[in-house]
């Protein structure tokens, strides 16, 4: 049985609390390109700590979970975010509606509130990796809800919902034996790609907005060079 | 007996190497940057010039800034003898506690404060607003890994710890990693090293710690010199007492042991020397109001160790 | 499997009818009336779905709870397919536009038949995100600032919510592992309702509060309201109709199911207190809000908001308030919809969607004003439609709560006078000018084909609120019993 001090729970313990710091290494970043990049870091994790479940479980389709999840959220969704700041000149700078320093204490709290519900809740179950799990991945989404509420640029509002979705993966590859964790993971994805879909398209009409109207000061015969 | 001789060995160690590891820093540093850098045992040579000298205190200097030298010095050089370096089982070991230890690097941290304020100038004024500030969040965050290694081996005396992490099998724990990162950015801080703060610099708008000793002279820089190697010294041999903990003689005679205790120790700090001089040349200093984030990151990354370890420890 | 897996067919006719609508010609009645009927198969199939035996049939379930809203939703779609029909060229859809719309209307219908009748909770899950996700593009479509901005609300509000449910579900499924095992068994609906008093509460009450704060964001609850008022603003019409009957029905029927689980178990908290609490919220906020609205359909949006609010309320109190619950349900949908369709003819006639602007309908537009007038008195409770029957078993029950009284009444009295005022300003008194929009009524049936869906689902309402058919009754009682 995987208990406090075999590998398994070793290795799944370090990769859930390295799924975590990244968390809060992305209610740290000022830029939008660096939280890009955590964001990245982040899929890697999650794709390794799904695999190792897959080994530890023998559940084969779980594999398959952590590849989809390395694809998208390690190498498409990050190119595909960093294509869209490039391309439409969005801004770069995260607005921080709430203070790095704030947020990131207001992180720790989220982080001791899911330790205070999941581990007595939970005090009945038999495997202490799924509590452990369950501890880290109801952290990662409350930070996810954290850094959608503390961050004003829309681009880093989806970032905090994706990472969100990554804390959801998370506890669905901890909890032994779930089924469909497969389809449903993929279920997730697709919601979140529309949502990728879907900001990329949002800043495209704005800025087409904001071109039309430059456009339209320029045949107007205004003063701008 | 055996104890109190590895105790005197160790303090002789200590003072022997503190400026060699410094030079030996500098060196490498430059190397890493393609000069031709000063020689090893340059800053030995300083010391010996110094000492010689008579100091030079200002008009408006008081009793603190005769006696801040010495008291920082003393600190420094109590704080070193407590951290074991070849062997375990020293004299002192039994007070070895790693707050006994933030208490007296505090100490020294406010001889140092002291003098930057005493004789009035704007620059120690500065450097020494810049110091308290860093060490507002530098002591939690060193707290907070004391804290993890507490947790983990329900003790913060050193040799406790050690004992724990020698005997205990604590396997591969992500909170370690956590509290090894904190420490490392707390080492960073206290010893004024880049990012924080740039030793080699002689702008004194960017300098924090410099800036506090600019007026000193003589024997009193020589202390003060002497201090600062000692403190760098005694954070690299506690980084490599608890996250690299193999190789120490145990505790009883066994000249033998002592050694081969003392090889693995030179390359221990070796390895530690050429670590702090590639990460000293690979990054750029960060403007000063950064730093406290920088440190408050540290502080929260050894809350979260703690918090982790507290989790898995309460499921077992 | 039992008999004819007639369930799957209604899951899976709308999604192939949108692909072959995706794949016609654009333009012209052809679509229209593919769709219109491709309604009426799903329809079809809905009411041969009265016949076929209870119980699983793999992934789906067919009780007593899903087939009356399964027959509603049928229903709701075929007007709606017709209404569209009607009014669709005023929308003045490019070729793309106009197949994507149909094909995602399709699409939408599918992905809700699914959520009714799933009985593995994952299914039931990933049914709703099909069911956002086509709504928020329709609501998308016209691609004007304003829609895209709807749409972004709708989506990132949704979004959230869709994915707290999926973390409920899977604390849902941990809390029955224990009992049911590894696997599909773990993830059915029957199978956790039945084991739900043997496994741990704790781990229950927490799948509950993320359920409910997941699948609440989808049925309207205040405080996750926000994206509903933009969504049925925006977007075209016969979508307004259709959110307003089927998803948020749908976001219900989850709520519901989630509900008879964690209540079977005594030591979890107790789902009716929370849903008691949220029920009341949207309430009393949505009546206050009606007061200040100036855009007909924002404002019949937040009457949605209400209505929902009382269903929840209803369910909260549990008994035979559930009952009223689901009485109300069905007629709501019904109403709402009636209601939709005829602020939409208006705003085609009178060329806005603004209360100033539309008025006097009863004397310019009898057959309009009329049916208008009757859905407004239908939504504020009075007899004899199903929405008076539901409120007043509502009321009765609450009693059983005597601190409920005065803040149910408050809403109640609040939300009435608002449409009282809404009604006399945009049914009675001098009619406004006509500005139809250009090719408004243009489509197949023109204007009859779309005020006769009004009509027709007052005469269901009516028929619901004055003489119930005694089978349906006993459907109804069985699906209430079901729910404790």
């Amino acid at each position: 049985m995987s208990g406090f001090g075999t590998p398994a729970y070793d290795v799944s313990h370090v990769l859930g609390g390295l799924v975590l710091l990244l968390s809060f290494m992305l209610l740290s970043q000022r830029r939008i390109p660096a939280m890009i990049g955590a964001f990245a870091l982040q899929g890697a994790a999650l794709a390794a700590a799904a695999g190792w479940q897959a080994h530890v479980q023998g559940a084969h389709e779980l594999w398959i979970t952590a590849l989809i999840a390395f694809a998208a959220k390690t190498l498409l969704i990050p190119l595909a975010l960093r294509a869209a700041v490039t391309r439409l000149g969005l801004s770069r700078a995260v607005e921080p509606a709430l203070g790095i320093g704030p947020s990131l204490l207001a992180g720790i709290g989220l982080v001791g509130l899911s330790v205070m519900v999941v581990l007595p809740v939970t005090a009945g179950q038999a495997q202490p990796l799924a509590r452990a799990d369950l501890t880290f991945a109801l952290s990662v989404v409350l930070l996810g809800l954290l850094t959608m509420i503390t961050r004003r640029n829309a681009l880093s509002q989806v970032i905090g919902l994706l990472s969100l979705e990554n804390g959801l993966i998370l506890a669905a590859v901890g909890v032994a034996g779930m089924p469909l964790v497969l389809e449903l993971s993929t279920a997730a994805l697709v919601l979140m790609l529309a949502v990728v879909a879907g900001v990329v398209a949002f800043q495209f009409r704005v800025r087409l907005a904001t071109l039309d109207t430059a456009a339209l000061d320029r045949a107007r015969g205004g003063d701008a060079p | 007996m055996s104890a109190l001789l590895t105790q005197a060995l160790h303090i002789a160690l200590m003072l022997a190497l503190a400026p060699l590891l410094v030079g030996l820093v500098r060196f490498l540093k430059a190397r890493m940057q393609g000069r031709q850098g000063p020689h090893p045992l340059q800053p030995w040579r300083n010391l010996a010039k110094l000492v010689r000298k008579r100091p030079v205190l200002a008009e408006g200097a008081s009793w603190i800034s005769r006696a801040a030298p010495y008291a920082g010095f003393a600190a420094a050089l109590a704080a070193a003898s407590l951290v074991p370096s070849f062997a375990r089982g020293m004299a002192f070991a039994a007070m070895a506690d790693l707050l006994l230890l933030a208490g007296l690097l505090a100490l020294g941290r406010a001889a140092i404060v002291l003098a930057g304020h005493d004789v009035g100038t704007a620059f120690g004024g500065l450097g020494a607003a810049r110091e308290m500030s860093f060490a507002t969040f530098a002591e939690p965050a060193l707290l907070l890994a004391a804290a993890t290694f507490a947790i983990l081996a329900g003790t913060t005396a050193i040799e406790g710890i050690l004992a724990a992490i020698q005997e205990g099998g604590l396997g591969l724990r992500i909170s370690l990693g956590l509290a090894a990162l904190a420490m490392m950015a707390v080492a960073i801080a206290e010893n004024a090293r880049i990012p924080v703060d740039n030793p080699a610099t002689h702008l004194e708008l960017t300098m924090v710690h410099e800036a506090m000793i600019l007026e000193a002279s003589g024997r009193h820089l020589a202390l003060w010199e002497a201090a600062a190697a000692l403190r760098l010294t005694l954070w690299l041999a506690l980084l490599a007492a608890l996250f690299l903990p193999f190789g120490m003689a145990p505790p009883g005679l066994a000249p033998l042991g002592w050694l081969v205790g003392l090889g693995i120790f030179a390359l221990k700090m070796l390895a530690l020397a050429l670590a702090l001089a590639a990460f000293e040349s690979a990054i750029a200093k960060m403007r000063v109001f950064r730093v406290p984030e920088f440190l408050g990151a540290a502080m929260l990354l050894g809350l979260l160790a703690a918090l982790l370890l507290f989790v898995s420890t309460r499921l077992a | 499997m039992t008999g004819f897996p007639l369930p799957w067919m209604l899951v899976f006719w709308p999604w192939i009818a949108a692909a072959l609508l995706a794949a016609m010609p654009p333009g012209g009645r052809a679509v229209a009336l593919a769709n219109l009927g491709a309604a009426a198969i799903s329809f079809a199939l809905a009411i041969a779905c009265l016949w076929q035996p209870e119980g699983l049939s793999g992934w789906t379930r067919l009780d007593a709870l899903n087939l009356p809203l399964v027959l509603t939703a049928a229903l709701i779609g075929l007007t709606t397919a017709a209404f569209s029909a009607a009014t669709l060229p005023a929308e003045r859809f490019d070729a793309l536009r106009g197949r994507a719309y149909h094909a995602i209307f399709q699409l939408f219908m599918g992905a809700q038949f699914l959520a009714l009748l799933a009985d593995n909770l994952g299914v039931l899950w990933v049914a709703i995100e099909i069911a956002t996700l086509a709504s928020v593009l329709i609501v998308a479509i016209h691609g004007t600032p304003a829609a895209i901005e709807a749409a972004w609300k709708f989506f990132i509000l949704c979004g959230v919510g869709i994915a707290l449910a999926l973390f409920g579900t899977i604390l849902l499924y941990l809390a029955a592992q224990p009992v049911l095992g590894a696997g599909d068994p773990g993830l059915s609906w029957a199978g956790l309702r039945a084991v739900a008093a043997r496994c741990d509460p704790g781990l229950l009450s927490l799948a509950f509060i993320f359920l409910l704060l997941g699948y609440g964001t989808k049925a309207g609850l205040v405080p996750l309201h926000g994206w509903l008022p933009d969504a049925e603003t925006e977007g075209p019409l016969p979508i307004t109709a259709v959110l307003s009957g089927l998803l948020l029905n749908a976001s219900m029927l989850a709520l519901l199911r989630t509900q008879a689980i964690v209540g079977g178990n005594p030591a979890a908290l107790d789902p009716g207190d929370f849903l008691v609490g949220f029920g009341l919220a949207s309430l009393l906020l949505a009546a206050f809000a009606l007061w200040r609205r100036r855009d007909a359909r924002r404002l019949f949006a937040w009457s949605s908001i209400e209505h929902i609010g009382l269903a929840t309320l209803a369910f909260g109190l549990g008994g035979a308030a559930a009952l009223a619950g689901l009485v109300h349900l069905i007629g709501h949908a019904l109403v709402k919809s009636a209601v939709f369709f005829a602020v939409g003819s208006a705003a085609q006639l009178k060329g806005s969607q603004a209360i100033a602007d539309i008025g006097g309908l009863t004397t310019s537009h009898p057959w309009l004003g009329w049916g208008l007038a009757l859905g407004i008195a239908g939504l504020m409770g009075l007899p004899p439609f199903a929405l008076f029957g539901s409120e007043f078993l509502l009321v009765i029950e609450a009693t059983s709560r005597p601190w409920l009284i005065l803040p149910l009444a408050l809403g109640l009295l609040v939300a009435g006078t608002a449409l009282v005022a809404t009604l006399q300003a945009m049914c009675l008194g001098a009619p406004t000018p006509d500005r139809p929009v250009p090719l408004a009524f243009a489509g197949p049936g023109g204007f009859r084909l779309a005020v006769a869906p009004i009509w027709l689902h007052l005469g269901l309402a009516l028929l619901l609120g004055v003489a119930l058919p005694a089978p349906l009754r006993a459907m109804l009682d069985a699906g209430a019993e079901l729910l404790r």
